[in-house]
């Protein structure tokens, strides 16, 4: 088992270097850069020269856009990041790593509370729909749930504000924290709950969004468990329904639910992008977006890989879990 | 739904004598073809033709729409109609009069508006805020999404059954360098990606803005292809293990011809479902993109950038007194994307049933 694991992580590093040298290429290859936009202003207006925009770029190591000058800048990021060093982010003036970890705890916050919320709503929903197949309770959900992952984040978003924080007035439209409210230093309280009023609706959406999709993954595995033999032979030994939905099917259905849903944590902390931006919320989504429009291709170079790493770690644990929750299984 | 029930029930308890039920009744009446029972379970569905509705009311309104509208008024999507209205903008403020009682202060400022025409007759919809026909832009819209989503998918289906049908087929060292593409490319985080590939194209500036859209579709079909050419893999790594393919084998049937002509037709069922599923994914990255700004030039009209005129960041004027120009536009996503869904999972029960979920 273990030579398993060494070999998948050994493959994982090898995945991820492909990913940073393809990633890395592509970056260098946005013919306008970060200091092209940066300087476009100065240079119209003839404050800069194009000499003055060249030995800008020479310092920031975008001056040599030759196949050899990527492959040469592409190793040096390699090595910088072996030393767990990627570099200063051009837009933000700070180091890579230091900009993901300021920002990377409010999309967790976001992203973890409607995680809760999804399992919450989403596996009840699934158990009772699965329970009463062919219902109109069924197929409400399923139509419901469908229409969830159907919404464009961007839509949704807009219709939330339009209604609850233009129309009713009763949540706010965007940002973190109310701009016109001056809170002392150490209310540290009122401030908690002004930024988790701020949240209500980015949580609302990202939960409506990914609701559905926990709801028909337990729906579906649970008629498969539903169907099987040993629900019959529960169901002649006389047992009351709920301990067959809950005792004897829903365990079984937990095999598939716990090994996906544990392979979403890492994502958590990937920040979402569209959502974060639209409602205005200084997440590391929304910084990433800034900073890929800017071509700050540290930033872009850090967070892309940030985001590969979480996917792989994602796959590596919903593999472990699943040996967890089914001993039978033996990975080889 | 009563009499769907009692047939699950029956079908669930007592599946062999239903085979032998079903053998029988072939004997007895008429044989129908595997094509036609598909397409007879397919259409029992409510939910499938509820979807094939949906998806032949979008291609109806999005290709021969356009045509109407061109024929009867001579109109396309980037007409500019100005239509002068006068907007009426009332401010009030209260304040404390010196004698002590409050006083409301208005005032009223009359504006002459030639865009952002509200909903009439001419204009179902209104206009935006360039006059132009916003009924007229979302068949416009309509068309650039479904064109794109089926050129993509076509895409993504030939590129990875080419590759996951060698891989599969060959094994060994073929299918650990495909397999391996495979992985990195999945593991490519996919928004972030496709931002930065938008972007470079839009600042290339030697690429005209009526090009755009092909680099866009080469875009997605990059970052989807790999799970078609597992699915294909997988499907080929189970087939080519039965015995009509030792068959085909040692009657010395090419290499090529073994792939495309005897296994890859029998994953067809599986391509064909992933395929529909996928339209409505390439629907939603493509109105993500055009709602970033990133997807297909303005003036062309396309149902992200429709939606993006709602954003607050620039403005809530639009979001909140203007639904008329940006929900219309989310709607006709979402019915596309369950259209597709809807059609998808009617498919996959119909070419399985056994899978039914």
């Amino acid at each position: 088992m273990w030579k398993y694991f060494l070999r998948r992580i050994a493959l994982s590093l090898l995945i991820l270097l492909g990913v940073s040298a393809l990633i890395y290429l592509l970056s260098m290859l946005m013919p306008a850069d970060y200091i092209d936009n940066q300087t476009a202003a100065a240079l119209q207006s003839g404050a800069m020269t194009m000499e003055d925009v060249q030995r800008l770029k020479e310092l920031y190591g975008l001056a040599d856009k030759s196949f050899t000058g990527i492959i040469k800048s592409y190793m040096a990021w390699l090595t910088s990041t072996m030393k767990g060093d990627l570099g200063y982010s051009f837009l933000y003036g700070k180091p890579v790593t230091a900009v993901l970890s300021d920002y990377i705890w409010i999309s967790f916050a976001i992203a973890f509370i409607s995680y809760l919320l999804q399992i919450i709503i989403g596996i009840p929903m699934g158990i009772k729909a699965s329970v009463n197949q062919y219902s109109a309770y069924d197929y409400t959900v399923s139509v419901f749930a469908m229409m969830g992952t159907a919404l464009p984040s961007f839509f949704l978003s807009a219709l939330f504000m339009n209604v609850f924080a233009i129309r009713l007035g009763i949540l706010p439209l965007q940002g973190l924290t109310t701009a016109t409210k001056i809170f002392a230093k150490d209310a540290h309280l009122q401030i908690f709950f002004d930024k988790a009023w701020h949240l209500v609706m980015p949580i609302s959406v990202l939960t409506l969004l990914s609701v559905g999709g926990t709801m028909r993954f337990t729906r579906t595995n649970m008629l498969e468990v539903l169907g099987s033999d040993y629900i019959r032979t529960a169901r002649a030994k006389g047992l009351s329904e709920p301990v067959v939905v809950y005792k004897h099917a829903f365990r079984n259905t937990m095999i598939p639910l716990v090994t996906s849903l544990s392979g979403m944590l890492p994502g958590l902390f990937g920040g979402a992008m569209i959502t974060e931006t639209v409602f205005a919320i200084p997440g590391i989504g929304y910084m990433a977006l800034r900073a890929t429009q800017q071509g700050d291709i540290p930033f872009i170079m850090g967070y892309n890989m940030f985001l590969s790493i979480l996917t792989v770690a994602g796959m590596l644990i919903s593999d472990i879990m699943y040996m967890v929750v089914d001993p039978r299984v033996k990975l080889s | 739904m009563a009499v769907d029930k009692e047939k699950d029930i029956i079908i669930n308890s007592n599946e062999e004598n239903n085979d032998h039920a079903e053998l029988a009744a072939a004997q007895h009446f008429k044989v129908i073809s595997p094509g036609r029972m598909v397409a007879k379970r397919f259409f029992k569905s409510k939910l499938s033709i509820v979807g094939l509705a949906m998806i032949i009311f979008l291609f109806l309104f999005s290709f021969v729409g356009p045509l109407i509208v061109d024929a009867t008024w001579g109109y396309k999507e980037t007409q500019v109609f100005k239509i002068e209205r006068n907007s009426d903008m009332i401010t009030k403020a209260e304040f404390p009069g010196p004698d002590g009682k409050e006083y409301t202060y208005y005032d009223k400022s009359q504006t002459l508006v030639i865009f952002k025409a509200p909903p009439s007759a001419e204009h179902w919809l209104g206009t935006d805020t360039s006059g132009f026909d916003i009924f007229t832009r979302l068949m416009y819209g309509g068309r650039i999404s479904l064109v794109i989503s089926f050129i993509v998918i076509f895409l993504e289906t030939v590129i990875g059954v080419i590759l996951g049908g060698l891989a599969g087929y060959f094994g060994k060292w073929v299918d650990q360098l495909v397999m391996r593409i495979v992985d990195i490319f999945a593991c490519l985080p996919g928004l972030p990606i496709l931002l930065v590939l938008s972007a470079t194209i839009n600042s290339i500036e030697s690429i005209p803005a009526e090009h755009r859209i092909y680099y866009l579709m080469a875009f997605l079909t990059l970052m989807g292809w790999t799970g078609t050419a597992r699915i294909v893999r997988g499907q080929i790594l189970m087939l080519r293990e039965q015995e009509y393919m030792m068959a085909a084998e040692t009657t010395g049937i090419r290499a090529f011809h073994r792939i495309f002509r005897h296994l890859v037709p029998n994953a067809m069922p599986q391509l064909i479902v992933t395929a529909t599923l996928g339209l409505g994914g390439v629907i939603l990255y493509e109105s993500t993109l055009s709602y970033l700004g990133l997807g297909v030039p303005f003036p062309r009209a396309a149902w992200g950038s429709m939606i993006a005129l709602a954003d607050p960041s620039k403005g809530q004027e639009i979001l909140a007194n203007y639904p008329n120009m940006w929900v219309p536009a989310g709607l006709l996503i979402v019915i596309a994307v369950l259209g597709f869904s809807f059609i998808g999972d009617g498919l996959r029960d119909a070419f399985d049933p056994r899978m039914k979920r």
